[in-house]
């Protein structure tokens, strides 16, 4: 096994710590930890937080990639790696890699969508629906499907149920620790919604998100669940692969605008005067292009750039992922000139108030100044327009991808999974389960992340204290 | 006034020269003088003569930033006799040149123009009504029952893809009703059965975003001290709502709305080609698809040109409708 780092891999590693160590700073202070345990407060906040963070453990689980060893020629000492590179999550799915069927199927289907020409023992050609092999190798074929299905889903249930109450069961004690309740008492309180954090609703949202999840995988070891795509990929492990190039999208470009807008849009509003009149000139400029032209311009600068040197790779993936760290990259300049205009306006009315001309008739230094009463008083537009951005980014991923400038064709991704069946929109009857799979998953995480960013913008903004 | 927008458009400058400056250099990373020559000359064999002859017919042959040949004619010379002030210079009286399947850009545009707006006017008007007396009425329920409910579809609206939306609207409506034609266009009245599919799915999928925005901005009017004045007057909620809150909260509305109009010429990139309409959005995918630099680049600057004006009318509307702001 030889491991491979990605750049996007390593980007949304670092990021993680960085995070982590972000967390624990900002938690010193007892304000900031007042706050978000008032935005916990809301169970659809504590729901949400939690599909989010199932959403970046699933991006996390593929975002660790290796090369496994080929079976080595006894004479030779070399050992060769396979050029696929997989991810713990492919691992997980390696059945579903390693049955591949032909063509499409629909759900749960045990036959193929689409007829094929055979010859029969007699020798005379027809047409049938030939069955799928996957199916076929988990199923007797003349196993009755329908109560299968239902044996498997209670199986399925259970199992979840157990494993998530194990889980729920280690949480509780943790967050009794140290107090002279008993277990049972404790269960009481939480049932009843007196927490202080309504740990009944994460516990459900845990439960719900742990069982759906187990009956997927269970369903998905012997059925195709949500189907078959054209070229008989599973339509479940295409859609949860998918979620790495959403969420990296979302999330690291969001991140990496962060720095340019808070700079710039802080010492634009602060310092004034030519520094405002040139950083202004730079986001008119920059915001006056049409922001799909201009990342189209730019990715066929890097699709070009990336046809004319094979040699910088040694596998697809790393072409595709350099692909995917340029989009990064290029959103992230065409994204930020929103926010900056916001902090700039902001910044500007801030250093006017009284408690910043006090400050500074007190002798306190500029930077100082913008440390302790100006940058603290912008959190808030920055939280919620980095989870709006987010949401935002998730879901532009669709459009550039099916105007053809966004991640590479070959990598997983909502927009070329919506892309692909869109094709075959005209073909009777329809193949809808690719879509769907694709625009639900997504839909998810982004009505996830904007209910989220709400209960931020309630509790945050400053605004809203009366 | 006339002064004011002479110097707002002299301010314009700067900003497209950026612009062009910054397409000219993606521009030439990808295609090099030579390269352009090659397709445009388009026969397989080329010598290398032929490839400078077409370069100097067309002005290629010029350096990009910096022409050290005409040093003794001074800076200025060197700066001005090369391919970037050539270009731009095309760009700013709107002569986009020859796109590479040979045809006129400029006329191009022209002609598809229309198609995009047919589109995109009546999708935005009766989007903008929809979103605001949606948001009236939402600001008149306000906390109650209807409030939160709409709340959250809105929500909802807005956290589906807008490819959704098309797809579905395609399959509901054309394929499964046969209601509307799935694609195709028409200029005149007889285009109508084409134009209202396109034109309701985007209204529908900008009810969202759209519904959320302007109640905001009237909930923030409503907590004003003329808004509690008006009460106490003794006038009834909606002539609060609709003689006081709403036109004070135009004014936010028309930031929004005038930066955008001149934009609408641009029309959807995703509609147009799925509705197979031929206006500049598809013109544009097209353009992308064939990596048409040439066309991109265009319309590159035919975007910027338009928001530029958008944000212009914005500031002079904004002279017109609002007494306290005085042109400065």
């Amino acid at each position: 096994m030889k491991m491979s780092f990605l750049w996007t891999d390593m980007m949304i590693w670092l990021l993680v710590v960085a995070l982590i160590f972000w967390a624990r700073m900002i938690m010193r202070s007892p304000q900031t930890r007042q706050q978000w345990r008032r935005i916990y407060e809301s169970p659809l906040a504590m729901a949400c937080s939690l599909i989010l963070l199932t959403y970046l453990s699933v991006a996390l689980l593929d975002s660790i990639h290796f090369r496994l060893a080929l079976p080595t020629q006894a004479d030779s000492k070399q050992v060769n790696y396979d050029i696929n590179m997989k991810s713990p999550l492919d691992l997980l799915f390696a059945h579903n890699i390693d049955h591949s069927e032909r063509t499409y199927s629909a759900p749960f289907a045990r036959n193929e969508f689409v007829s094929s020409i055979i010859v029969n023992e007699q020798g005379i050609t027809e047409k049938a629906y030939l069955p799928l092999k996957h199916v076929a190798t988990y199923l007797g074929i003349n196993e009755g499907s329908g109560l299968d299905i239902f044996i498997k889903s209670i199986i399925a249930i259970i199992m979840g149920l157990m494993i998530g109450l194990i889980f729920v069961t280690l949480h509780m004690l943790w967050l009794k620790r140290g107090t002279q309740d008993s277990f049972g008492h404790y269960l009481q309180t939480v049932k009843q919604g007196k927490t202080q954090l309504p740990w009944r609703w994460a516990y459900a949202t845990f439960l719900f998100i742990l069982v759906m999840s187990v009956w997927l995988y269970y369903l998905n070891l012997s059925y195709h669940v949500l189907g078959t795509d054209k070229v008989g990929g599973d339509v479940l492990y295409n859609t949860l692969k998918s979620i790495r190039t959403g969420v990296l999208i979302g999330v690291l470009t969001t991140v990496a605008t962060l720095p340019i807008s808070i700079i710039l849009g802080i010492s634009a509003g602060y310092i004034g005067g030519w520094v405002d009149d040139v950083i202004q000139y730079i986001y008119t400029t920059l915001s006056s292009i049409p922001s799909v032209l201009l990342i189209a311009a730019s990715i066929l600068v890097v699709q070009v750039t990336i046809d004319n040197n094979p040699q910088w790779f040694e596998t697809a993936t790393e072409r595709s992922d350099l692909r995917l760290f340029f989009l990064i990259i290029i959103l992230s300049i065409t994204s930020w000139t929103g926010l900056c205009r916001l902090l700039r306006a902001e910044t500007f009315k801030l250093s006017q108030v009284e408690f910043v001309t006090a400050a500074r008739a007190f002798g306190v230094g500029k930077f100082t100044i913008l440390r302790r009463h100006i940058l603290p008083n912008l959190m808030h537009i920055i939280l919620i327009s980095v989870v709006l951005d987010f949401s935002f980014l998730v879901l532009s991923e669709a459009v550039l991808s099916y105007v053809g400038v966004g991640v590479d064709p070959s990598m997983h991704s909502w927009g070329n999974m919506i892309n692909q069946a869109r094709l075959e929109m005209a073909r009777e009857p329809m193949v809808w389960w690719s879509l769907l799979s694709a625009f639900l998953f997504m839909f998810v995480l982004v009505l996830a992340a904007n209910l989220f960013s709400d209960r931020i913008q309630v509790v945050l903004d400053p605004r809203n204290e009366a | 006034m006339l002064n004011y927008i002479i110097r707002r458009v002299l301010y314009a400058i700067p900003i497209l020269i950026g612009v062009n400056l910054l397409t000219f250099l993606l521009f030439f990373m990808v295609n090099s003088p030579d390269d352009i020559a090659r397709s445009q000359l388009g026969a397989k064999q080329i010598s290398p003569q032929q490839i400078t002859a077409w370069k100097v017919k067309r002005g290629y042959d010029k350096p990009l930033f910096y022409n050290a040949e005409t040093k003794e004619e001074g800076v200025l010379a060197s700066l001005t006799d090369t391919l970037f002030v050539k270009e731009s210079l095309a760009l700013f009286i709107f002569d986009f040149g020859f796109s590479d399947a040979g045809r006129n850009i400029a006329t191009d545009i022209k002609q598809r123009m229309w198609p995009s707006l047919q589109i995109a006017l009546p999708s935005f008007i009766i989007g903008l009504t929809t979103n605001i007396s949606l948001a009236l009425l939402i600001v008149l329920f306000r906390g109650s029952v209807l409030d939160t409910t709409t709340m959250i579809i809105a929500v909802m609206i807005m956290s589906i893809s807008g490819l959704f939306y098309i797809i579905a609207g395609q399959v509901l409506f054309s394929k499964l009703w046969h209601w509307f034609p799935i694609s195709g266009f028409e200029s005149g009245i007889g285009g109508i059965k084409f134009v209202i599919l396109p034109v309701l799915i985007g209204v529908f999928g900008g009810i969202g975003s759209g519904v959320r925005w302007y109640r905001s901005l009237f909930l923030e009017q409503i907590n004003q001290d003329y808004v509690r004045t008006a009460r106490a007057k003794g006038l009834t909620e909606l002539r609060v709502l609709f003689g006081h809150v709403l036109p004070n909260g135009m004014l936010p509305i028309l930031t929004g709305v005038v930066v955008v109009l001149p934009s609408l010429f641009m029309g959807s990139l995703i509609m147009e080609s799925f509705f197979g309409i031929p206006g500049l959005g598809s013109y544009t995918i097209d353009a992308i698809n064939a990596q048409d630099f040439s066309i991109v680049k265009s319309m590159v600057f035919l975007g910027a040109v338009l928001y530029i004006i958008g944000l212009l009318l914005t500031d002079i509307s904004y002279t017109l409708f609002d007494p306290r702001v005085k042109l400065s």
